[in-house]
């Protein structure tokens, strides 16, 4: 192409951008400074009996069995992974995934609090993504309701006998979608809008938010799935130690 | 190939399609925009508003921090991610092999 064409074509281009006015989302995290002082104290008091709960529990999966660290820390460096990309999504943004869902899966929601406040820390402290004082609001929202909303599905699931690959997808579509279901109520409680109050605004929010996370939620639920199958061909003594496979015939 | 590699192939190519397609689908989008817009939201709800708090990052920089430095943080977390897993599994991987030789050495021995 001549210069000039492609001069032209970028100048177009970058033209043509500023008038996208992209539904651009907020990553999961609500931002630094973005919630009012007394809403941050009251998530980090909601959050503290979980952490205490995941600590406890992390505790004893250790003492029960020392070869359990590996797979508690594949289940963080899952999530370390996962949540550190920044995926394309259809609102024409880009987000990024939880990766709690391993974690909920394998271990429980509680340990997995622990998992993902490091995670959290380690974005508000490095990255400026997220925040130390919105640190209480994300962590309920990343790595408390949402693996509870994966552990709970994939519990229903393996209860009423469903396929089991099919579980574990749902289970992690569904901690993703709801970990951003509560970021948009939490912020609607601190921000209702003045038409309709709380409800109205958490609308509002998800409406930023769910086009966006959709696809990544399928994307989260079929990388969870592609790890436990690793998981399940490999790594089978470990998985049999923290009892993953139940009654189920071992795959 | 088994079973199973082929369902991670195929597995993975769909969630690579999920995230490829929209680049390709809408040209024109910034695909920027992660931390910002959830703040617009909340100035287009609230009226003006302004953090009460900014990241202790950006106050020891005095500002925000450089695209490509963080770049260079999120390549460092994924790294720390994929390098414990990758070791893990590669342990794993060979852990099988060899137990399935021992396997068969024994089963030839007796």
């Amino acid at each position: 192409m001549p210069e000039k064409k492609k001069f032209l074509l970028r100048a177009y281009i970058a033209f043509a951008a500023m008038f996208v006015i992209a539904p651009a989302s907020n990553a999961m995290h609500i931002m630094e400074g973005y919630l009012p002082a007394g809403y941050c104290v009251a998530w980090g008091v909601i959050c503290l009996p979980f952490l205490i709960a995941g600590l406890i529990s992390l505790q004893n999966k250790v003492k029960e069995n020392r070869r359990n660290l590996v797979l508690i820390a594949m289940s963080g460096a899952f999530i370390f992974v996962i949540s550190s990309l920044k995926i394309p999504s259809v609102s024409g943004s880009c987000s990024h995934m939880t990766g709690t869902g391993l974690g909920a899966i394998l271990f429980g929601p509680s340990a997995v609090s622990i998992l993902g406040i490091i995670v959290l820390v380690f974005q508000a402290v490095l990255l400026a993504h997220g925040g130390l004082t919105t640190l209480g609001a994300n962590t309920f929202s990343m790595a408390i309701a949402g693996p509870l909303v994966s552990f709970g599905i994939y519990k229903l699931c393996t209860h009423t006998k469903m396929n089991h690959r099919a579980g574990i997808f749902l289970a992690a579509l569904a901690g993703d979608l709801f970990t951003y279901c509560v970021t948009s109520i939490q912020l609607a409680l601190a921000y209702p809008s003045e038409a309709g109050g709380v409800a109205a605004s958490a609308v509002k929010f998800l409406g930023v938010f769910a086009p966006t996370q959709l696809p990544l939620a399928v994307i989260e639920g079929i990388l969870t799935v592609v790890i436990v199958i690793g998981l399940e061909t490999y790594a089978k003594p470990e998985l049999r130690a923290i009892g993953f496979f139940g009654n189920r015939k071992e795959a | 190939m088994t079973k199973n590699t082929k369902t991670v192939i195929l597995l993975l190519i769909i969630a690579a399609l999920i995230a490829v397609i929209p680049v390709a689908a809408l040209r024109d989008a910034e695909f920027g925009g992660s931390d910002d817009a959830g703040s617009v939201m909340v100035e287009e709800i609230h009226g003006e508003y302004e953090p009460w708090f900014t990241p202790v990052l950006e106050q020891a920089l005095g500002g925000e921090l450089p695209g490509e430095i963080e770049s260079l943080v999120f390549c460092i977390q994924t790294g720390i991610g994929v390098g414990v897993i990758a070791f893990f599994m590669g342990r794993f991987v060979e852990r099988k092999k060899w137990m399935e030789k021992q396997g068969e050495e024994d089963a030839s021995d007796r």
